[in-house]
C-alpha cells in the first residue's frame, strides 16, 4: 500500500489504529482465545479513540471518518486481533449505520450517540435457524398490542449478543406481505423478553459471543421501532455495501497479520543449512502470498472510495469480500504451512489466524450468495 | 489392475467400519474436546488385530498387507482421524522394530506393542531438525554395553503416555549414514516430556517434546546395525505415508457424507440447497477428488507391498495429494454448512482441525514433493 495515495487525515487513522492493535490487542489476542471472554474493556478504549461509530456524524457521536479511513482502521484492528474487529465492524456497520441511516434523532440522541462512542455495543439480530443466506424466510413475529409491538421468535449467530446493550431485532410485522412484512426494532437487551438462549462454541473468533437469542413476549413501544413498519427488509438490505467490505479489510489484516508471522519465522528458521526464505519453494510462496494481499486490499479501496464518492458498490463490495475472504483462509493456510509443525500448535499465532479468518467465507453472507449477487449484475448488464 | 477389494479384505473392512461406528464415532468429539487419550478403546482396537497390522504373527501381529492397513485406516479416521493416525504412528513405529530388529528384540517387545498393553511412538523430529531430519542432533555415546544417549525430540506423538520410543540417534558423524535407530523405555533414568502442546487438532493423543538427558540404553536395543537408523526411520515412513493418506480419505468421506445429507435436509430459497447447481458441482468435485487420492493411496500401497523401487516415490505423491485432496474436501463441507459448519454442534470443524495437520507431519507435502521431483529428475523414471 502507497502511503501517497492517503490523505493525511487516513495515514494518521491508520497509525492510531495499528498501534492500537500492536500495543494494546495482538498481546493478549491468544489468552482472549482460550479463554473466550468478550474484551469490553478494550472495545471501551476503542470507542474513546472513535474506532466504534467511525463514519456516524460528529453531531452523533461518531468520528465522522470516511469509508477508506474505516477500512484502513478495521484491516489494523483485524491484524491484532481479528475477534475484535468483528465486534468493531457489526458495531460500525449494519448497526450504526442503519440507525444514522433510519433512526429518528430521538432515536439518534438515546441510542446512535452511546454506540459510536463505544458506550454501549450493538447486535444485529437479522438471522435465524432456518434462514441464513435467504433473508426473506424470516419467521420472527412482531404483532401490535397497545401503544407497541410484542416480539416473538429465535435469532441465530447473533454476534455481541451477551454484551449487547442494545439489539436491532428484525421481525414479520405483515405475514401476508412478503419482504414488505418485515420490520425493524431498537430492543435495549435489558428488557424482559430478551434472553441469551446459548453462547455458541466455535472454531474460532471465540472472544467474539456469537449467541442465540430468544425473544419471549419482548414489549417494545412504538417509538422503538426503526424506520416505518414494513421498511424492515430495507433497512437490512441497506448497509450491505458497508458490512461486507468491512469483512472484506478484516479479512486483509487477519491474512496480513499471517504474513507478517510466516515472514519472521521463515527470516530465522534454518533447514538444509539455511533460513528457509531462501529456499525457492517458501520465497515464492511468501511473494504470492503478498501479492494477494495487496490485490485483496485494492478491491477493498476501491469500494471503499467508490461509496465516499456516493456511487453503488453493491457487486464491487460482494467481489472485495468474495475474494479477499477466499485468498485470507489461503494465506494463513500458507502461514501455517510455512512454520512447519509449530504452525500447528497454539504457540505460534497463525493457528488462531487460520481459525479466525474462517468464518469470513461465511458471515455477512457465504462466498456462493456473494457469486448470487455478483452473478446477478452481470446478468442483468 | 483389479481394483476391487478381496472378499477377505471387504471382510475386515466391514469390521473395521463396524469398530469405528461403535466404539469410536460416538465419543470422537469429547475426546477432541477434553483431550482424552481413549487407552480402552485402542486396546479394543489391538485386539481386533489393528495394533501391528503389518507385523508378524509369531509375535501377535496380523501379518496383513499395506494395502490391507490403507483400508483399515481409512474406515477408522471416518469417526476420529486423530485416535486412527495415533494408531498408525504405534503401527509404523511397531513394524520397524519388526522388520529390522533382533530376534530378542522383537520378543521383547512387539507382544506387548502388539496387544496395546504397551503403547509405542516415533522419535525422529527435534526443535531444529524438522524438514531436514538428518541434521538430528540427539547423540548416542556407546559406554560398554550401553548407549548414553543425550538430546531433545520434539512433536512427539504419545509422547508423556507412551511406554516405548523407537528413537533416531546420532553414533556417527554428521548426516544420514551416522544415524542409528534405538529403543527406548519410558522408565529410563534421564528420559523427561515436555509439557503437552496445545494444537489446532489431534487433541485424542498427546503430543510433547521428548528429552533425554544422560539415558543409559542397552546396546541391545539397537534396531538394525550402527548406521541404518535414517534408512529405517525413511522406510517406516513409506507406510506411515499411506496410512496419514488414508487417514485423510476416511476425515474426507465422513465429512462428504455429513455434507450430502445436510445439503438435502437445509432448504434456502424455497428448496433444498443440494438442488442448486453450485452445490451439485461442488459435491461432485468433492466424490471425484476423493475416488482419485483413494486409488493413489491404494496404488502406493500395492507398490509398497510389492517392494517396487518407485514406492516411496509414490508413497509421497500419493501422501501429498490425498492430504490436500482430503483437507480441502473438509474444508469445502463446512462452508457448505454455512454458519452451522463454524460450530462445535457439527463434526466438521473437528475432521478439518484433525486433517490439517496431515498435509505437515511424516513429512511434510513440501518434501513430499522434494522426493517426487529428486526421483523424477534422475531420468529413471518414466512418467
Amino acid at each position: 500500500m502507497n502511503d501517497a495515495l492517503l490523505s493525511e487525515d487516513q495515514r494518521m487513522i491508520r497509525d492510531m489504529a495499528r498501534a492500537f492493535a500492536r500495543d494494546r490487542l495482538a498481546p493478549g489476542a491468544g489468552e482472549r482465545d482460550r479463554t473466550g471472554k468478550p474484551p469490553v474493556d478494550l472495545l471501551r478504549e476503542m470507542g474513546e479513540l472513535g474506532l466504534m461509530g467511525m463514519v456516524v456524524p460528529e453531531k452523533w457521536g461518531g468520528a465522522e471518518t470516511d469509508a477508506l479511513s474505516y477500512v484502513l482502521a478495521l484491516e489494523e484492528i483485524a491484524a491484532g486481533d481479528g475477534a475484535v474487529s468483528t465486534i468493531m465492524s457489526v458495531n460500525n456497520s449494519p448497526v450504526c449505520a442503519a440507525i444514522a441511516g433510519y433512526g429518528s434523532d430521538a432515536q439518534k440522541e438515546r441510542f446512535l450517540k452511546p454506540l459510536a462512542r463505544g458506550e454501549i455495543i450493538g447486535a444485529f439480530c437479522l438471522t435465524e435457524p432456518q434462514a441464513g443466506s435467504d433473508a426473506s424466510a424470516l419467521k420472527a413475529r412482531a404483532e401490535r398490542r397497545d401503544g407497541g409491538y410484542v416480539l416473538n421468535g429465535v435469532k441465530q449467530f447473533i454476534t455481541s449478543g451477551s454484551i449487547a446493550g442494545l439489539a436491532i431485532v428484525f421481525a414479520v410485522t405483515d405475514p401476508q406481505a412478503g419482504k414488505k412484512g418485515l420490520s425493524a426494532f431498537l430492543v435495549p437487551t435489558e428488557r424482559e423478553g430478551y434472553r441469551v438462549a446459548s453462547v455458541e462454541h466455535k472454531l474460532g473468533q471465540r472472544c467474539s459471543d456469537t449467541c442465540q437469542i430468544v425473544l419471549e413476549d419482548l414489549f417494545v413501544e412504538e417509538e422503538l421501532r426503526l424506520g416505518a413498519e414494513g421498511e424492515g427488509y430495507r433497512i437490512a438490505l441497506a448497509n450491505l455495501e458497508a458490512g461486507r467490505i468491512g469483512i472484506a479489510a478484516q479479512s486483509v489484516g487477519m491474512a496480513r497479520a499471517a504474513w507478517e508471522a510466516a515472514l519472521d519465522y521463515a527470516r530465522e528458521r534454518k533447514a538444509f543449512g539455511t533460513e528457509i526464505i531462501n529456499h525457492q519453494a517458501v520465497n515464492f510462496r511468501l511473494s504470492d502470498m503478498a501479492t494477494q494481499i495487496e490485490a485483496a486490499r485494492l478491491l477493498v479501496h476501491n469500494a471503499a472510495r467508490l461509496k465516499d464518492a456516493g456511487i453503488p458498490c453493491l457487486k464491487e463490495a460482494c467481489m472485495a469480500k468474495l475474494f479477499a475472504s477466499e485468498m485470507a483462509e489461503k494465506v494463513c493456510s500458507d502461514a501455517i504451512q510455512i512454520h512447519g509443525g509449530y504452525g500447528y500448535l497454539r504457540d505460534f499465532p497463525v493457528e488462531r489466524i487460520y481459525r479466525d479468518v474462517r468464518v469470513c467465507q461465511i458471515y455477512e453472507g457465504t462466498s456462493d450468495v456473494q457469486r448470487i449477487v455478483i452473478g446477478r449484475a452481470l446478468a442483468a448488464s | 489392475m483389479d481394483f476391487e477389494l478381496t472378499e477377505e479384505q471387504r471382510a475386515f473392512q466391514e469390521a473395521a467400519r463396524e469398530f469405528a461406528n461403535g466404539e469410536m464415532a460416538p465419543h470422537a468429539a469429547k475426546w477432541d474436546e477434553e483431550k482424552i487419550f481413549p487407552e480402552e478403546v485402542l486396546r479394543q482396537a489391538a485386539a481386533l488385530g489393528f495394533a501391528g497390522i503389518y507385523v508378524s504373527e509369531d509375535v501377535g501381529g496380523s501379518a496383513l498387507s499395506r494395502l490391507d492397513a490403507a483400508i483399515i485406516f481409512e474406515e477408522l479416521a471416518a469417526a476420529c482421524p486423530s485416535t486412527a493416525a495415533y494408531i498408525s504412528i504405534h503401527n509404523m513405529a511397531s513394524w520397524m522394530i519388526d522388520r529390522f530388529g533382533s530376534d530378542d528384540l522383537r520378543r521383547r517387545y512387539l507382544p506387548d506393542l502388539t496387544s496395546m498393553n504397551k503403547f509405542a511412538s516415533y522419535c525422529l523430529t527435534e526443535p531444529g531438525a524438522g524438514s531436514d531430519a538428518a541434521a538430528l542432533r540427539t547423540r548416542a555415546v556407546r559406554d560398554g554395553d550401553h548407549y548414553v544417549i543425550n538430546g531433545n525430540k520434539a512433536f512427539i506423538s504419545g509422547g508423556g503416555r507412551s511406554d516405548v520410543y523407537v528413537t533416531m540417534v546420532r553414533t556417527g558423524g554428521d548426516g544420514a549414514q551416522g544415524i542409528s535407530c534405538i529403543v527406548i523405555d519410558k522408565d529410563t533414568p534421564g528420559l523427561s516430556f515436555g509439557a503437552q502442546e496445545r494444537k489446532l487438532g489431534w487433541n485424542s493423543q498427546p503430543t510433547a517434546m521428548v528429552n533425554f538427558d544422560d539415558c543409559r540404553v542397552p546396546a541391545s536395543n539397537l534396531v538394525g546395525e550402527e548406521g541404518d537408523g535414517f534408512k529405517i526411520a525413511m522406510k517406516g515412513l513409506d507406510g506411515g505415508r499411506i496410512n496419514i493418506g488414508a487417514c485423510s480419505l476416511g476425515a474426507a468421506r465422513a465429512c462428504l457424507e455429513i455434507a450430502r445429507q445436510y445439503t438435502q435436509e437445509r432448504k434456502q430459497f424455497g428448496r433444498a440447497i443440494a438442488a442448486f447447481q453450485a452445490t451439485q458441482f461442488t459435491l461432485a468435485d468433492m466424490f471425484t477428488d476423493l475416488i482419485a487420492a483413494r486409488l493413489m493411496i491404494r496404488q502406493a500401497a500395492a507398490k509398497l507391498d510389492a517392494q517396487d523401487p518407485e514406492a516411496t516415490s509414490f508413497c509421497a505423491m500419493a501422501k501429498r495429494f490425498a492430504t490436500d485432496a482430503g483437507f480441502d474436501i473438509c474444508n469445502k463441507a463446512l462452508q457448505l454448512h454455512g454458519g452451522y459448519g463454524y460450530l462445535k454442534d457439527y463434526p466438521i470443524e473437528r475432521f478439518l482441525r484433525d486433517a490439517r495437520v496431515h498435509q505437515i507431519l511424516e513429512g511434510t507435502n513440501e518434501i513430499m514433493r522434494v522426493i517426487v521431483a529428486r526421483r523424477f529428475l534422475s531420468q529413471d523414471v518414466t512418467p
